[in-house]
C-alpha cells in the first residue's frame, strides 16, 4: 500500500515537473556587474528580455568580484548545474568549450549575421570548433591616455604623437610640480601599461608576434629590451606611494588634477563620467603615443552553456538581445566601452566613444586589432599571469635590468605554456 | 584474546538479567558512536579524503579542471626548480622564504609578548578586568578587518607617516608596506597585534593555575622574582606553551586573508605566502596540478614540524 502510494506520488511529481518544464521562461545569469553604472547598464538587457516575457534571475556569488564568480561557476559546472549564461573572459570561454559544456548558438548567429558584424579577432574567443558558444557584449581597449585638461593647459602641453614627445610632456608636468603619471602599482595595471609600451616601441607586427604568438625570437629581441627600458623610463614619473594603489584611485588623481595622465583601459572613462566630467572640456582621451590606428582589446562575453532543451529558448532570446544594436549602443554608452559589432551607429556616444568605434572599425579592417596580453586576451591565463609577474617584478626592482627582464620573460612564458 | 572472550562471557549474563535494561544499556553503549558517526564520516571524507585527492591531482596534468590521468611529477619538478631561483626570486621562492620569516617572528613575538603581558597583568593590579579585554579584543576581529585597518595605518600617504608629517616631524619615514624587502614584516606586525592578546589570555589562565604554595616556598627560600619566573613559573607553563604554539602555528600557515587585505600580495608579489601561491595557481592561473603540489608540500612541511614536537611533548605525560 505504502509502496503504491510512493510510486503514485513519484509519478505525479514527475508529470508535474515535465509539464512545468515545457516553458522555462527564465534566464539564469552569473555575472559580477553589481555596482553603479554597470548594474544600470545591465538593467537595459533585463528590460529588453522582460518585454519578451523572460524573467531574469541572478546567480548569487559570494564576494562579488570576478575571481569569486569564476570559482562559483567552476563549482556549478562541476555539479552539472549550468547557468543559462555567464559573464566570461577570453580563454575561459575556450577552456569551458574544450571541456564540452558550452551550448551551440550557430543558428542564431546565422540568422542575426554575427559572422559579418562581430570583428574576426573577437570570434577567436566566441566561436569554438566552428560553433558560436558566446555572445560578446563589448570591446574595451587598453592603449589609451587619460589626461586632465586643466593641468594640460596649465603646463602648455599638446597631444604627444611619439614616445619621446610623451616623455617631454611628462617632464613638463614634473617641472610644474604635478605628479606626471598616475599609476597603481598592482601587477595587472603595470602589465596593461606595458602592453601599450610594447605596441608603441615595436609597432603592430611586433606586438602580434611577441604578445599573441609568443614568438621566442621576438620576446628575446632588442625591441623587447627597448620596451622594458621605456617602461623603466615611465616608472620614474610616478609618485613614491604608487605601490598597491587601486586603478580607480589612480584615475581619481587625474580627475582631481593631482596627476596629469593615466595609462589605462577605457573603463577609466566610467570614473570620469561618475565625477560629472565631459570629454574635451574636462579631460582628454588620446591613443597611447605611437599606437594610433591599432587597438589592443579585451572584451566581456556572455558564455552560453549547454542547458537542457526546455531552457534553450530563453538562452537564444538572451543571446539575440545581447547582440542587438539597441542594447549594444545603450550598454556601451554607460560602460565606457564600444559595441562588439561594427555596424552600430555611434550617435549616442561621446567624443571618446566615437573615436573608439572608428578606431575599432579601422583596426578590424586593417588587421591591427590585437588581444591584450595583460587582460588575458593574448594568451591563456597561465601565460598571462607569468607575464604580469615579470613586469611587476621589473617595476618594483626584483628584476634589475632589461636584459634580465627579457631572459626572465622568455623563461616564465616557456614554463607556463 | 582468550581473556577478552572470558570477560565478555562473564559480563553478558549480568547484562541479560533484565531484558529491558539490556536494550537500554546497549543503546547507551552505542549512543556515543551514533552521535559521533556523522562528524567522523564528514572528517574522513572532507579532510582526509580530499587530502588524498589533492595528492592525486598533484601528479596529473590538471589545468582548469581536474584531470585524472597520472602524468608524473612535473609539478613537483617545477616547484623544486623554483625553490632555488633566488635572483630574481621566483614566486615560490618568495612564498617559502616569507613563510619562514613570518612563521618564526610571528610565533616567537606572540609567545614572548603574550607571556610578558600575562605576567604584568598577574601582579594583582587594579583594573585588570578592564585591561584584559582591551588586549583580547583584536582576536575578535577577522583577518580582513585587521588587514584593512593596518593597511590604512601603515600607508605612507594616509596613516602614520602622513599624520606625523602634519604634526611637524617631517623627517619621519616609514614606508615598509610599499617596500618589497620589508613588506612581509608589516604582515608580522598586524598578525602579532591580533594574536598576542589571545596568547596573553592563555598564559594568564596558566599562571592562575599555578599553586601559590610553590611560589611562597620559593620566596621563603630566598628566590628573587626573576629566578622565581625563570626557574619555577615558566617551566610550569610548559603545557600552555604547547597549546599556544599549536594555535599560532596553524594561524601562521593559514594566514592568506591577512596578506591579501593588508598588501594585496605586495609590490611585485613580494608578500606572498605559500597559501597565496596555492590559491593563485589553482584558481587564477588554471594550474591545478602545481597548486595541488604546493598544497601537499605545505602539508608535509607542517607535519614535519608539528609531529615531532607533539611527540616529544606528549610522550612525557605518563612520567
Amino acid at each position: 500500500m505504502l509502496r503504491k502510494l510512493l510510486i503514485g506520488t513519484a509519478l505525479a511529481t514527475s508529470f508535474a515537473f515535465s509539464a512545468h518544464a515545457a516553458d522555462v521562461k527564465e534566464v539564469q545569469m552569473l555575472h559580477w556587474w553589481t555596482s553603479g553604472g554597470e548594474a544600470a547598464a545591465l538593467n537595459v538587457l533585463k528590460q529588453d528580455l522582460a518585454k519578451e516575457g523572460y524573467a531574469w534571475k541572478d546567480v548569487p556569488v559570494a564576494g562579488g568580484g570576478g575571481d569569486a564568480a569564476m570559482t562559483a561557476l567552476k563549482a556549478m559546472v562541476a555539479a552539472g548545474n549550468y547557468p543559462t549564461a555567464s559573464q566570461m573572459l577570453g580563454y575561459t570561454v575556450l577552456d569551458y568549450a574544450a571541456a564540452g559544456v558550452m551550448g551551440d548558438l550557430t543558428e542564431t548567429a546565422k540568422k542575426e549575421g554575427w559572422d559579418k558584424s562581430v570583428p574576426a579577432a573577437l570570434q577567436k574567443f566566441s566561436v569554438y570548433d566552428g560553433k558560436w558558444v558566446a555572445a560578446p557584449v563589448n570591446v574595451h581597449s587598453v592603449n589609451w591616455l587619460w589626461i586632465n585638461k586643466a593641468v594640460m593647459d596649465k603646463i602648455g602641453g599638446t597631444e604627444p604623437k611619439t614616445f619621446d614627445e610623451f616623455i617631454a610632456l611628462l617632464d613638463k608636468a614634473k617641472a610644474a610640480g604635478v605628479i606626471p603619471l598616475a599609476l597603481g602599482g598592482q601587477n595587472w595595471q603595470e602589465a596593461t601599461m606595458f602592453d601599450s609600451v610594447v605596441l608603441s616601441t615595436g609597432g603592430p607586427e611586433f606586438y602580434k608576434k611577441a604578445m599573441n604568438d609568443l614568438d621566442d625570437e621576438s620576446l628575446k629581441s632588442d625591441t623587447m629590451k627597448k620596451s622594458f627600458d621605456n617602461l623603466a623610463k615611465l616608472v620614474t614619473y610616478v609618485d613614491p606611494n604608487f605601490s598597491g594603489r587601486d586603478w580607480n584611485l589612480a584615475t581619481a588623481m587625474v580627475i582631481k588634477g593631482d596627476a596629469l595622465v593615466q595609462v589605462m583601459g577605457d573603463w577609466a572613462k566610467g570614473e570620469f563620467h561618475a565625477a560629472n566630467k565631459t570629454p574635451g572640456t574636462d579631460f582628454l582621451c588620446y591613443r597611447f603615443p605611437g599606437t594610433d590606428g591599432t587597438v589592443v582589446y579585451n572584451s566581456d562575453m556572455f558564455g552560453m552553456f549547454n542547458v537542457p532543451d526546455d531552457r534553450k529558448a530563453a538562452q537564444v532570446a538572451l543571446a539575440t538581445a545581447t547582440l542587438s544594436k539597441s542594447f549594444q549602443s545603450a550598454f556601451n554608452v554607460v560602460k565606457g566601452s564600444v559595441p562588439a559589432r561594427t555596424d552600430v551607429p555611434d550617435t549616442d556616444f561621446d567624443a571618446c566613444g566615437k573615436k573608439g568605434i572608428a578606431d575599432l572599425k579601422k583596426a578590424n579592417e586593417g588587421g591591427t586589432l590585437f588581444g591584450s596580453l595583460a587582460q588575458g586576451y593574448g594568451a591563456p591565463p597561465a601565460v598571462a599571469n607569468a607575464y604580469k609577474d615579470v613586469i611587476s617584478k621589473f617595476v618594483h626592482g626584483q628584476i634589475k635590468t632589461s636584459d634580465e627582464a627579457v631572459t626572465e620573460l622568455v623563461k616564465a612564458i616557456d614554463d607556463a605554456k | 584474546m582468550s581473556t577478552v572472550a572470558e570477560t565478555t562471557a562473564k559480563l553478558t549474563p549480568e547484562h541479560d538479567t533484565r531484558p529491558g535494561a539490556s536494550v537500554r544499556s546497549r543503546l547507551q553503549d552505542l549512543l556515543p558512536k551514533i552521535v559521533l558517526a556523522p562528524s567522523f564520516a564528514a572528517t574522513i571524507v572532507f579532510v582526509y579524503g580530499f587530502i588524498l585527492w589533492t595528492i592525486y591531482l598533484s601528479f596529473t596534468n590538471s589545468k582548469t579542471f581536474p584531470s585524472y590521468d597520472i602524468t608524473g611529477a612535473r609539478a613537483y619538478q617545477r616547484l623544486w626548480r623554483w625553490t632555488f631561483e633566488s635572483d630574481p626570486p621566483s614566486s615560490w621562492y618568495t612564498s617559502i622564504t616569507n613563510m619562514g620569516i613570518f612563521g618564526f617572528l610571528y610565533i616567537l613575538i606572540c609567545l614572548a609578548l603574550g607571556l610578558f603581558l600575562a605576567i604584568l597583568l598577574d601582579q594583582k593590579i587594579r583594573g585588570e578586568g578592564m585591561l584584559r579585554p582591551i588586549y583580547l579584543y583584536p582576536m575578535a576581529l577577522s583577518f580582513i578587518v585587521t588587514g584593512v585597518a593596518w593597511k590604512w595605518f601603515l600607508d605612507p600617504g594616509l596613516g602614520l607617516e602622513q599624520t606625523l608629517h602634519q604634526w611637524g616631524w617631517t623627517s619621519f619615514h616609514f614606508d615598509w608596506i610599499k617596500n618589497k624587502d620589508f613588506v612581509i614584516y608589516t604582515v608580522v606586525i598586524a598578525g602579532v597585534w591580533q594574536a598576542s592578546g589571545f596568547i596573553m589570555a592563555m598564559f594568564l589562565a596558566g599562571l592562575r593555575g599555578i599553586d601559590g604554595e610553590i611560589m611562597k616556598a620559593a620566596q621563603i627560600d630566598g628566590a628573587t622574582t626573576f629566578q622565581l619566573y625563570r626557574r619555577i613559573v615558566i617551566p610550569l607553563l610548559r603545557p600552555v606553551f604547547l597549546s599556544a604554539f599549536i594555535v599560532l602555528a596553524h594561524l601562521a600557515i593559514k594566514s592568506y586573508d591577512l596578506v591579501v587585505a593588508l598588501t594585496s600580495g605586495g609590490p611585485g608579489g613580494s608578500a606572498w605566502l605559500p597559501s597565496n601561491f596555492m590559491y593563485e595557481f589553482t584558481f587564477k592561473r588554471n594550474e591545478m596540478a602545481v597548486g595541488s603540489a604546493s598544497a601537499v608540500i605545505m602539508l608535509m612541511t607542517l607535519t614535519a614540524i608539528i609531529v615531532p614536537y607533539l611527540y616529544s611533548e606528549l610522550r612525557e605525560k605518563p612520567r
